[in-house]
């Protein structure tokens, strides 16, 4: 097996209790390079397309990437691999913390869980030693309390948990797992699936080594990479200074921060959200993930003013008043793009989300959108229980903990804002790709990014093609953020990259340091094969097209690789990207083209092949 | 402590709990990445949001030395480091109970007892700190921790006099 890799799956059938170790096949392993892809391979090869996503058919799959727990800068990350509920799409959910290369050190590359489990259990991986345990008493609550509590049983302080929370356990279409209390494979509804399969958490403690196969040949490529991570403008300054919230002022000055569930492109009170404002008045200290040089993580508390108002409650062990984040894109969403201004409410239904076990991306856009049609007469009092107007930070608290419990107005929340449009007669306040929500850019300001969520292979995301960096933010050489021509090779390029860096187990952050020509030579040096830039980027567009086969047999066609109207027919309203709209259909051709498939969508029978899909 | 003696200076104000100093010792220990068999540990004090590295600080007293019935550790002239002669080692443990500071280990697969030896007078983990919050210095008489070390003794002298 090449170093890097453990060489061993644990296969779990909830269903029966049986628990297996597996040898990882070695090609997948070399030709998917790891985490998001070789569990992608798994999931197409074990799982039907057509599965309905809360099914015991349906697996859910738990990777990490050869570089994952070595001293690689931001080794930390694992990728959940599932169908979604939320889009009905393969779903690649990816988190950082310390829990993913604990898993490593235990002795495994993959966790691979199958079946519903008859009551609630949660797995305990201690090394060798693996054994499901009743959860009975840990149903219903929180992610803070049920990672106190596993850690107590398990009987060691450095045991790692992750876990869904009560949002999970309730089904909400875009619940989320959350290891560590505050690291979240947030997106699609992964929290969703193991709620389904009566799977409250998974605990670990690993004491073992991950070996690597060219000792000298890591170290010099760590330190390489290292060193340009701190001369990078983004990753030595820009990230560990601000956290991403550094993005809020800036996207705001562009004219791209979506205002208002996307009716406006700049927000008066981003200034208020920003990172610097964090930093001023609330930041306690930085936090890294696993082996992360970066450090961009944000433990903060609330303002002397908000004490009381927003009392943080994350205990019983933890964090008695700080917590972490916010992240840009949870300040954006339950901040912006509701209308709310107040960085402590914020960090107050932030702290919730991650309690409860929710996507902060998609509540707080599904509440933007419920604001909307309440502010149209198309919501009232009597349905939501309470006034929703934009701005509501009262409600914003509310709602979230409704929606996890699934309690009045949350029960239709908890479906995301597509179903919630469709059922109220409403299906334009949905502001998404394939059932998942936009994140923090308008796709209209940014084309590229347009594109980039058009075409993502798990609904919008800002992840899977981040062609800001290269239009907006003077990483790599691409048209500017208004121009529509190029941008078909460039997202497609971007969504490679990414793709392959996911694969590896380090972070994407990574990439506003270094490429795929720093990465390469770690990959090498880790599992001994000669990867090279080219070879990972050939890796990162074999994913890609694995995940689009799966997904057309999932139903999807080039007709859901669209923005909603209001990006492609109604210009930004004000500010410095007035008169902008999505010039989409100018770039999906060049995007098909770029990647070597049909008009319609299809990846040619040629280019599978030629990737070794075929 | 002679005065060209260097030592680690830890800044807990610094690190961010990366723990890219466990790799880099496990890393000296075992030419693998094995936290569990690192020589420095990060604690984290949640309730402070504070981390901080720790390990052996190479202290004069050195009760680990004084409990080993085997004279298996020895003091290294050049950094004044105490170090485990592991053939001499008999795996008793004792020095690990003696420890106050807990950062004596033993190690179950060589069935000997480990502990940090400033690496031969350049330590791994401060090349691997990202931040600096690992810091090989010269031991400085008057710094901080003579200081604390003066207040812990006039405190200890005080007690010694009510209970006399």
């Amino acid at each position: 097996m090449l170093k890097g890799w453990t060489g061993t799956l644990l296969r779990v059938d909830l269903t029966n209790g049986n628990i297996e170790r597996e040898a990882v096949r070695e090609d997948w392993a070399r030709d998917f390079a790891g985490g998001r892809g070789i569990a992608a391979r798994y999931l197409s090869e074990e799982v039907d397309a057509r599965v309905d996503p809360l099914a015991p058919a349906n697996s859910i799959i738990f990777a990490t990437g050869p570089l994952t727990g070595t001293n690689s800068s931001t080794g930390a990350r694992y990728m959940v691999v599932t169908k979604g509920p939320l889009t009905n799409c393969m779903t690649t959910s990816n988190s950082g913390g310390l829990w993913g290369p604990e898993l490593k050190f235990a002795g495994y590359d993959l966790l691979i869980l199958e079946g519903r489990s008859p009551a609630p259990v949660y797995l305990w991986i201690h090394d060798e030693a693996v054994e499901l345990r009743s959860a009975e008493h840990l149903w219903g609550k929180g992610v803070f309390e049920t990672e106190d509590r596993v850690k107590e049983e398990t009987g060691f302080p450095d045991t790692r948990v992750t876990t869904i929370g009560p949002a999970g356990e309730n089904l909400v279409k875009y619940a989320a797992i959350v290891n560590d209390k505050f690291r979240a494979a947030g997106r699609s509804g992964v929290g969703a699936v193991m709620g389904s399969k009566n799977l409250k958490a998974i605990a670990v403690r690993g004491t073992g080594a991950v070996e690597v196969a060219d000792p000298a040949g890591l170290m010099q490529a760590q330190w390489a990479q290292k060193h340009a991570l701190t001369q990078a403008p983004l990753t030595s300054e820009g990230l560990p200074g601000y956290g991403t919230l550094a993005l809020m002022n800036v996207v705001n000055e562009h004219g791209a921060l979506p205002t208002r569930n996307f009716q406006q492109a700049q927000f008066e009170g981003a200034e208020e959200i920003s990172g610097e404002r964090l930093v001023e008045t609330r930041l306690q200290t930085n936090k890294a993930c696993f082996a992360c040089t970066i450090a961009c993580g944000r433990v903060s508390k609330v303002s002397e003013e908000g004490q009381g108002r927003y009392t943080l409650n994350t205990s019983p062990r933890n964090w008695r008043e700080a917590t972490e984040g916010p992240e840009y894109e949870n300040a954006w969403s339950l901040g912006a793009d509701c209308g709310i201004d107040d960085l402590d409410l914020i960090l107050k239904a932030n702290t919730l989300c991650n309690d409860l076990g929710l996507d902060p991306i998609t509540l707080g856009a599904t509440i933007a959108a419920a604001m909307e049609l309440y502010e149209d007469g198309v919501l009232t009092d009597k349905e939501v229980g309470m006034p929703l107007p934009f701005g509501s930070g009262e409600a914003l608290i509310a709602l979230t903990e409704k929606t996890a419990s699934r309690e009045g107005f949350g029960d239709l929340l908890a479906e995301g804002s597509k179903r919630m449009g469709d059922a109220l007669g409403r299906p334009d306040v949905f502001m998404g790709v394939k059932g998942q929500e936009f994140p923090a850019y308008d796709p209209r300001a940014i084309q590229g990014m347009g594109l980039g969520y058009a075409t993502s292979n798990r609904g919008a995301c800002h992840l899977r093609a981040y062609t800001i960096s290269a239009e907006m933010l003077g990483v790599g050489d691409a048209e500017g953020p208004e121009s529509p021509v190029g941008k078909g090779e460039l997202a497609a390029a971007f969504q490679n990259v990414s793709t392959a860096v996911d694969a590896t187990g380090l972070c994407l952050f990574l990439t506003f340091g270094v490429g795929l020509d720093e990465i390469a030579p770690l990959m090498a040096a880790a599992t001994g094969h000669p990867y090279t830039p080219a070879e990972l980027e050939l890796a990162g567009e074999r994913i890609w097209n694995l995940e689009r086969v799966w997904n057309m047999q999932a139903g999807i066609t080039a007709a859901d690789d669209t923005l909603p109207k209001r990006m492609l027919e109604q210009p930004i309203p004000a500010g410095p990207t007035k008169g902008q709209t999505s010039r989409l259909a100018e770039m999906l051709p060049d995007y098909y083209a770029a990647r070597g498939w049909s008009e319609d969508g299809h990846p040619s029978q040629e280019k599978l092949r030629a990737l070794g899909l075929g | 402590m002679t005065s060209a003696t260097r030592t680690l200076q830890i800044h807990p104000d610094r690190c961010t709990g990366c723990k890219q100093c466990e790799l880099a010792c496990s890393w000296v220990q075992t030419g693998t990445f094995q936290p569990s068999r690192s020589l420095i540990r990060v604690h984290v004090f949640d309730e402070e949001a504070s981390f901080a590295p720790y390990t052996c600080f190479q202290c004069d007293e050195a009760w680990c030395m004084q409990a080993c019935p085997v004279n298996a550790i020895d003091v290294e002239p050049d950094t004044q480091a105490k170090v485990v002669i592991d053939d001499v080692c008999v795996g008793c443990g004792l020095c690990v109970i003696a420890c106050p500071f807990g950062t004596m280990f033993f190690d179950r697969g060589s069935h000997t007892a480990e502990k940090c030896d400033l690496c031969a007078d350049d330590p791994a983990c401060v090349h691997a700190c990202p931040t600096a919050a690992i810091e090989y210095v010269e031991a400085d008489p008057v710094g901080w921790i003579s200081a604390f070390g003066e207040k812990v003794d006039a405190g200890r002298r005080d007690s010694l006099k009510g209970e006399l």
